[in-house]
């Protein structure tokens, strides 16, 4: 019986190491959007990602079938959502003018390929809001640098 | 193609041609690691509820034999 267990959980390991092994490289370049950093000074972004994947592994045998991507992009959200206070403050990334929900608009929709309804549901929004957060999100991003977004700006003010 | 999804695709591209974060070597054990603790701590919280639980049936049922075989709960000798 213990045996069995330990042999379950030494499979587990190694399933989940591959997984990391292959996906970890894009998640953690999503949580380095999501936290604003620089790509050199990852700190927040991989203790984000690290807390998404526990409770990815904690949730292993529990997938039957679920993709562990889709699932540790979903921890990804709620751990970024429980903390998004903490990355308010600009750190230099890319998306740095952008609002935290804003972030998580543009992550999940133009970075993941996320269909709009999807992430409306994945975020408890309506459809609109999304596609609303999205137009914004995208034109900050094109407009020249020092221009803030109208989330940004209406949070500074 | 519209002015939107014209736009979308050059934010997108913006995106992805950004510089990625090396993906440290440890990441997979320190994460499974945490998860693992996640696990050992929500099994523990289980195995405590059923203790709880169970020590709560037993107390229940040894109140209610003390008190059923208890002289004050028998009924009144006839004549009172």
């Amino acid at each position: 019986m213990r045996e069995r267990r330990a042999a379950h959980e030494r499979r587990r390991a190694r399933e989940f190491e591959s997984f990391v092994g292959g996906a970890g490289g894009r998640l953690l370049h999503a949580a380095l959007l999501l936290t604003g950093e620089p790509a050199e000074r990852a700190g927040a972004a991989e203790s984000l990602l690290t807390a998404a994947l526990a409770r990815t592994y904690a949730a292993w045998d529990a997938l039957r079938g679920e993709d562990p991507y889709d699932r540790a992009r979903q921890e990804l959200v709620a751990a970024y959502l429980r903390t998004a206070r903490r990355h308010r403050r600009p750190r230099g990334g890319a998306l740095d003018r952008l609002a935290p929900y804003e972030r998580l608009v543009v992550v999940l929709r133009l970075y993941e390929g996320v269909a709009e309804e999807q992430t409306a549901a994945c975020l408890g929004l309506p459809a609109e809001r999304v596609r609303a957060l999205c137009a914004r999100a995208v034109t900050a991003l094109l407009s020249p640098a020092g221009a803030p977004s109208a989330g940004r700006r209406r949070a500074a003010s | 193609m519209s002015g939107l999804e014209r736009r979308e695709a050059e934010a997108r591209r913006l995106l992805l041609a950004g510089p990625r974060p090396p993906v440290p070597a440890d990441l997979a054990a320190r994460a499974a690691g945490q998860g693992r603790r996640l696990l050992r701590g929500r099994r523990f919280v289980r195995g405590a509820a059923w203790l709880l639980l169970v020590a709560a049936v037993v107390a229940l049922c040894a109140l209610t034999a003390v008190a059923g075989s208890s002289p004050g709960a028998a009924p009144p000798p006839p004549g009172w």
